[in-house]
């Protein structure tokens, strides 16, 4: 089978400082893949360039088979919907507006806005649970309220495979594990590809089907939760002592991190 | 830090040797030791005067660009923004136009009145408002008084001669004919400037971080407000007074030394002052240099040149953000 | 706009920002038409509203249609044109760079302009007045090759595996000095009539208006404004940032490069045809869009807005102020304060980005 995303003999680099070396790494349809690794290992810069936020130095990017570079914005823009870390929230515009532009690709001059498209935004809408949100302005929105904006945009320009770049960041413990419940639910419900970025190591453990850790320019592991959350590997990757145990309440694996010695 | 101290003691020395009237160093450290012995009074009557005035100008622009720029956290925000340079030429103009004066004293008054009273509607518009708290309606109050004032400025120039001679030498920005005479006021208002830009580098750091930061790290923010734009006033007020409209060196100091000494504001402004000092002088003595007889003036050169070596810096690197 | 807003419309905020906007244009539309007529009607040889009607409809004197025909007319429609042109450009790089100080001087395209014209006017102009001789066929082709060169150079500059905004401004404000340092040193150094020819120029001016001048600014609005249009769903994503518009399929950079190049062109035109009346562009975008109360200024009544400046500052400096004030100064001193009461009246949250 074609995978959704592959990146083949991939060099990445910011301002000629090499992030990534000769990279090799599919992701296969239909499940959640979450891009773990510490502060600067690149995990981030990885997810742009399958995004097509970054121009990769050398080697290729495949979309369902077929090179980024050589497809237009738009039809990628079908295939495949990413949601920056830092998006600007746009001034006196409501949730709606702001949902809506995520049709965007689907539109053009030929192809303007239909009633299927806004019950499309209804649907996005219903679906991260906002429709009450839907006539306030983006810019009133709390942090958790806003982070289910961008989703619902996300969900509306209806790609099969979504890249989130640190979804959770800024929110609280309920509202994190709200979002990533979304996430898991467009996963499952929709059938859609998911790639993320994540910080928290449990939290990632507990919604991903598989886990890549990313550090020192290469991948240092990758497979099921369990696998990858090694003491061994978090030691390497993350310079971090710890056990891991099952997690009580969901049975995957949950990193315990070692107490201070005192001396 | 100590290399810019060292390069404006270079520019200095520069400055006082170089010039249009060809004189050997030895008679020039001779006038200096002893102001008898100037060859036609060259060295001290003009040599000292615009050496003096080119560093307390470059000095003032170049720390009021840093505080200007820390207070907006807008990199393209110039001291210009604020009125100060079309509220001076106004006055200059009203002075030639009205009483018909043009002389050098006349014009430092002028045009520091002005620059204060147009800085000042500037504020009272954006403080109307929303306040003084975000920068933006700052700018824009700014960019509207001065279009104003600039429109004015031009009717008059444009409907008198006399007017126009007087005033299109002067917007260009000199040192050239400069004395120490009389800028005593100026020179007062600017070290009351750089005494409020001092006191406004702390607020300046935490401001860096946002005005909620700001607040939350205890910071008055109207206070830091008020005493940071007296500042940017008070120094390109005297600035423009002593020399005529010179821009660049606000914006692009800044940028230079933001590169040197990173985003610490208690590095940054003094940095971004000496800096400026240096420029504003390499720029004078260029423009004495290639000119000849007929020199260019500074405000020339340094429009020319800083435009050149900003475009320059902005292409090797990422400029800093703010 | 109604291209452009094909958007949900049952919502309420929605449609009420809508009818908005087309409230707006709509009045914009009046106004422009308006101070058209009126511009036509007044001047220093009279002429009554019968007159006028007669004249347009073939009906009136040689003297009359000469007035209305060659000397009026150019002007008006000129005047209207030109603001259109700064308008649609300040509305579009305001739009593009997410600041409303973003104007096209910034980009350099008016400074490059000026620096073109002055050269014309101090160096192969002896001692004419401007619109004289040579210099109306000589002037605007300077000026309009001075801001092209200008734009393409800064363009090229800013060029570092794609253009950066920030970038771009950036460069425009360096190459804006330096030109702008040229400038008033060839001012300063010329001829004291140059230099009142250059400082004349550089305000602004319909004065020179011909048949000849009208043209090249008609032809491209005609050609640049669809373009632009078309571009208006990009922009409105652009607002969301380059990666996420990326992400929505936006080609961040051919929308870019089509975007300045429009700017660009506009302001070349209009900056050639009458001088910089540089306040336009700024403060037009800014007032439709405190106007419209929306998060951008909309395109077209951006362009209105622009028009009505222009054509009604310049007939108001004909009807109402003595001779020889050039329009280039009405509309900062009328512009400005209308901006500043706005920003004073107006206090809500969204009021500026």
């Amino acid at each position: 089978m074609t995978p959704a995303l592959e990146v083949r003999d991939l060099t990445l680099a910011y301002d000629r400082t090499p992030i990534f070396d000769k990279l090799d790494l599919r992701i296969d349809e239909g499940g959640i893949t979450t891009l773990i690794g510490a502060n600067g290992s690149g995990k981030s810069t990885l997810l742009k360039a399958f995004g097509r936020l970054l121009v990769p130095t050398s080697g290729t990017v495949l979309l369902e088979g077929s090179p980024l570079r050589g497809l237009s914005a738009r039809s990628v823009a079908k295939r495949l919907a990413i949601l920056p870390q830092k998006p600007i929230t746009p001034s006196a515009t409501t949730v709606r507006e702001l949902v809506s532009r995520g049709r965007h690709p689907h539109q053009s001059l030929f192809r303007p806005w239909t009633p299927g498209d806004s019950a499309i935004v209804d649907a996005a809408l219903a679906a991260t649970g906002i429709t009450d949100l839907a006539e306030r302005d983006a810019g009133a929105l709390s942090g958790g309220q806003l982070q289910r904006a961008w989703i619902a945009l996300v969900l509306a320009q209806e790609a099969p495979i979504i890249l989130l770049d640190e979804p959770t960041t800024f929110l609280d413990l309920s509202h994190q594990l709200d979002v990533l419940r979304l996430v898991r639910s467009i996963n499952r419900e929709r059938g859609a590809t998911v790639v993320m970025v994540l910080h928290d190591l449990s939290l990632a453990g507990r919604y991903s089907d598989r886990l890549v850790v990313v550090g020192g320019g290469r991948v240092i592991a990758d497979g099921t939760p369990w696998e990858v959350l090694t003491p061994e590997i978090l030691r390497d990757a993350f310079d971090l002592e710890a056990t891991v145990i099952p997690d009580p309440a969901s049975g995957t694996p949950l990193i315990v991190p070692a107490v201070d010695i005192v001396l | 830090m100590i290399a810019l101290v060292g390069l404006v003691a270079v520019m200095t020395a520069l400055s006082l040797l170089l010039g249009s009237n060809l004189i050997s160093p030895y008679a020039v450290v001779g006038a200096l030791v002893d102001p008898a012995n100037d060859p036609g009074a060259v060295v001290w009557g003009s040599r000292v005067p615009r050496t003096v005035l080119g560093l307390l100008v470059g000095l003032c622009l170049g720390v009021a660009g840093a505080v200007m720029q820390g207070q907006t956290r807008n990199p393209l925000a110039d001291p210009g923004i604020f009125g100060v340079s079309a509220g001076a030429s106004l006055a200059v103009v009203i002075g030639v136009y009205v009483v018909g004066t043009s002389s050098v004293l006349a014009t430092l008054w002028l045009a520091l009145a002005g620059a204060i009273v147009a800085s000042i509607v500037v504020f009272g518009v954006a403080a109307l408002g929303r306040g003084l708290s975000s920068p933006v309606p700052l700018a824009i109050a700014g960019t509207a008084v001065s279009a104003l004032l600039v429109a004015l400025t031009s009717y008059l120039v444009l409907s008198d001669e006399t007017t126009l001679a007087a005033y299109r030498i002067w917007v260009v920005g000199s040192l050239s004919g400069r004395t120490l005479d009389g800028v005593g006021i100026a020179a007062l208002f600017a070290l009351a400037g750089l005494v409020f830009a001092v006191a406004n580098v702390r607020s300046l750091n935490s401001l860096a971080l946002g005005t909620e930061l700001a607040r939350g790290l205890g910071e008055n923010l109207l206070r830091a407000r008020i005493l940071g734009l007296a500042a940017i006033t008070l120094l390109t007020a005297s600035a423009v007074a002593i020399t005529g409209p010179i821009g660049f060196i606000g914006l692009t100091a800044p940028h230079i030394a933001r590169r040197l000494v990173r985003g610490d504001h208690s590095w940054l402004v003094p940095a971004s002052g000496l800096i400026g000092a240096c420029v504003l002088l390499a720029c004078d003595v260029i423009g004495r240099v290639i000119g000849g007889t007929a020199e260019v003036p500074v405000g020339v050169v340094l429009t020319v040149l800083g435009g050149v070596v900003f475009i320059g810096i902005v292409r090797r690197g990422r400029i800093a953000a703010l | 706009m109604s291209i452009l807003t094909r958007t949900p419309a049952h919502t309420p905020a929605r449609s009420r920002r809508r009818t908005r906007v087309a409230l707006v244009t709509t009045g914009c539309l009046v106004a422009a038409v308006l101070a058209g007529l009126i511009g036509i009607l007044v001047g220093s040889s009279s002429l009554t509203a019968p007159d006028l009607v007669r004249t347009l409809l073939g009906g009136g004197t040689p003297g009359q249609e000469l007035v209305v025909f060659e000397l009026r007319m150019p002007r008006v429609l000129g005047g209207l044109l030109v603001g259109a042109a700064l308008g649609l450009a300040g509305a579009l790089t305001q739009t593009f760079a997410r600041n409303p100080l973003a104007t096209p001087d910034i980009l350099g395209v008016t400074s490059g302009a000026a620096l073109g014209a002055v050269l014309a006017i101090v160096v192969g102009g002896g001692s004419y007045a401007v619109g004289a001789g040579l210099l109306s066929l000589g002037l605007p082709a300077m000026a309009a090759l001075g801001a092209l060169a200008t734009a393409a150079v800064v363009y090229g500059l800013s060029w570092r595996g794609g253009v950066d905004s920030y970038r771009l401004i950036l460069i425009g404000i360096g190459a804006t000095a330096t030109l702008t340092g040229i400038t008033s040193y060839l001012i300063a150094r010329a001829q004291i009539t140059d230099a009142q020819a250059a400082s004349q120029w550089l305000v602004g001016s319909l004065s020179g208006m011909s048949w000849a001048s009208v043209w090249p600014v008609l032809l491209t609005l005609a050609v640049v404004l669809p373009i632009a249009l078309l571009q208006s769903s990009a922009l409105a994503i652009g607002q969301l940032g380059d990666d996420l518009s990326t992400g929505l399929g936006v080609a961040v950079q051919r929308h870019k490069v089509i975007v300045i190049a429009c700017a660009v062109l506009l302001t070349a035109a209009a900056v050639s045809a009458s001088g910089p009346i540089e306040f336009v562009a700024f403060v037009a975008p800014q007032i439709v869009r405190r106007l419209a109360r929306t998060g951008r200024p909309p395109l077209v009544a951006s362009a209105l807005m622009g028009a009505v400046i222009v054509a009604g500052g310049d007939a108001f400096a004909r009807g109402v102020l003595p001779p020889g004030v050039p329009v280039g100064i009405v509309t900062a001193v009328i512009g400005a304060p209308y901006l500043i009461w706005l920003l004073t009246r107006r206090t809500e949250r969204d009021t500026v980005s």
